[in-house]
């Protein structure tokens, strides 16, 4: 009985359940917005690398390592405290979306390429032989078949960023970690993290299974 | 009068390995041409020139149609202006047939919607397949879907096709298929360069056949010259060798 006093204490939870449910909106505002524009720019240098000059492949290529080397709090430090010694301030919340935006858009880069590559080469062949441009073949051709083949692993980053918004916290963002440590020191019980850790499985649970069923569907369909 | 296309000591080297050294071909339009050849003679890497899919040694020039095959802005039109159909078909497999034809034409020539449908399916139903227009290329046999990979490039409605061993990955019963369409075509008048090992259909449709052994042209003419009284000992070792076999 105690144990459920300390761990689960309805009224605590119940106290402090709006505030961990503004935390969760923040969470979802960093982790939606650092998707899209990882998804936008991982995209964009997985095409770029396609199609620029040897020198620029090798600049993203040096990009997409460096960044999936870096662990991301280290990242998000610099980006908050050091950066300003160089001019560059940026709100808690753009320091987070900026650190996991970096790191997103290196891995959609590496999953992006590996999709394109996976296409066969007749594919372009067939669509120069047509004529298309460079535009055409990605945007009708190429893409379109990539989709299906980055869907599951592109499923898998969005759970990565979405759990690494919890070190937003770091900077101060009132995200649900933030909202949940500050509501816990409040009532002097910790039962408003274990809500905070029920809330991330609710809302990751239904993408992880998504994953794995996408994931053994497409296996299924591979020829 | 000038040739549609005209190569001119054509050499191609992948890394130190030479696989083309100096070809010169004109061919004239409405010309049936059929390549023929030994393995690794250099067959596709020939007519992969031609639309440059293979970027090939700076002197040699290719002109298609008056317009040179460089690197550039041409090439885009050099490329609408040559069909190509592969071996291996490569359709789009994630488009319907009907909107494997119908794509080029409008992204590149800009046609309309409505009209590249109805060429679309005038040119399914000219080699005959008009039935299968809303299925997917996996839903066909090979033989159809070479069908449909010929409407793809016959619907740019280009001044040349190149066919790089159109029937090779078929099962025997439905080379015949692709291989009348390909006759019909040979016989409207539309330009051809046929890599092929198919001897019937090279003595029987081909106004000339070249013969192409170690990254050379060894002998050219007309079909009864090439498999009747070949001149030279290599042309003579090949075809009885493809003809036992
Ligand atoms: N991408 C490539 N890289 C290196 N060598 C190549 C490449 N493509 C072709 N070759 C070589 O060039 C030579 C000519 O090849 P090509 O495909 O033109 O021959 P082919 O006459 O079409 O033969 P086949 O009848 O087997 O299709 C071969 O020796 C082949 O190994
Ligand atoms: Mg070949």
């Amino acid at each position: 009985m105690n144990l459920i006093n300390t761990f689960f204490n309805v009224g605590v939870l119940l106290d402090s359940l709006p505030q961990l449910l503004w935390g969760l909106v923040v969470t979802l505002q960093i982790g939606i917005t650092s998707i899209l524009c990882g998804l936008a720019a991982g995209l964009f240098l997985a095409v770029a690398r396609l199609y620029v000059p040897a020198f620029g492949q090798v600049l993203i290529r040096i990009y997409v390592d460096i960044f999936r080397s870096i662990p991301l709090l280290v990242l998000l430090i610099i980006v908050y405290y050091a950066l300003p010694f160089v001019g560059i301030r940026l709100s808690p919340f753009l320091s987070a979306v900026t650190a996991l935006s970096l790191v997103s858009a290196a891995y959609t880069a590496e999953i992006f390429r590996a999709g394109i590559e996976a296409i066969p080469h007749g594919q372009f062949e067939a669509s120069a032989a047509l004529g298309l441009s460079n535009r055409h073949t990605m945007v009708d051709v190429i893409l379109p078949q990539a989709i299906r083949i980055v869907i599951p692993p592109l499923t898998n980053n969005c759970i990565n960023v979405l759990k690494d918004t919890a070190l937003a916290s770091v900077v101060a963002m009132p995200d649900l970690l933030k909202q949940a440590t500050q509501a816990q020191a409040l009532a002097a019980n910790p039962t408003p993290l274990i809500g905070a850790a029920i809330l991330y499985v609710m809302l990751l649970w239904p993408m992880v299974t998504i994953v794995a069923k996408l994931e053994k569907h497409f296996s299924r369909g591979k020829r | 009068m000038a040739a549609l296309i005209s190569i001119r000591g054509l050499k191609k080297a992948f890394g130190d390995y030479t696989v083309l050294h100096g070809i010169d071909l004109d061919i004239a339009e409405g010309e049936v041409v059929c390549v023929i050849g030994p393995s690794g003679s250099g067959k596709s890497t020939l007519i992969r020139c031609i639309n440059r899919l293979e970027p090939f040694d700076p002197d040699s020039t290719i002109t298609v149609d008056g317009i040179k095959v460089e690197q550039g802005v041409a090439l885009a039109k050099v490329r609408a202006e040559v069909g190509m159909v592969f071996q291996s078909f490569n359709l789009f497999p994630h488009m319907t047939v009907l909107s494997n034809v119908m794509l080029a034409p409008m992204r590149v020539r800009g046609t309309m919607p409505a009209a590249a449908e109805q060429k679309a399916r005038d040119l399914l139903a000219r080699v005959g397949i008009s039935e299968q227009a809303e299925k997917f290329p996996a839903q066909l046999s090979g033989g159809q879907q070479q069908r449909v990979a010929i409407a793809r490039a016959l619907a740019m409605e280009p001044k040349v096709l190149l066919f790089d061993e159109p029937t090779s990955a078929l099962d025997p019963e439905m080379v015949g298929e692709v291989l009348d369409v390909m006759r019909t075509l040979a016989g409207s008048g539309v330009t051809m360069v046929v890599v092929t090992h198919e001897m019937g259909f090279a003595r029987q449709v081909a106004d000339r056949v070249i013969f192409m052994d170690g990254g050379r042209i060894v002998e050219e003419g007309p079909p009864a010259q090439i498999f009747d009284t070949p001149r030279q000992e290599r042309t003579r070792g090949f075809l009885r060798a493809v003809l036992n076999h």
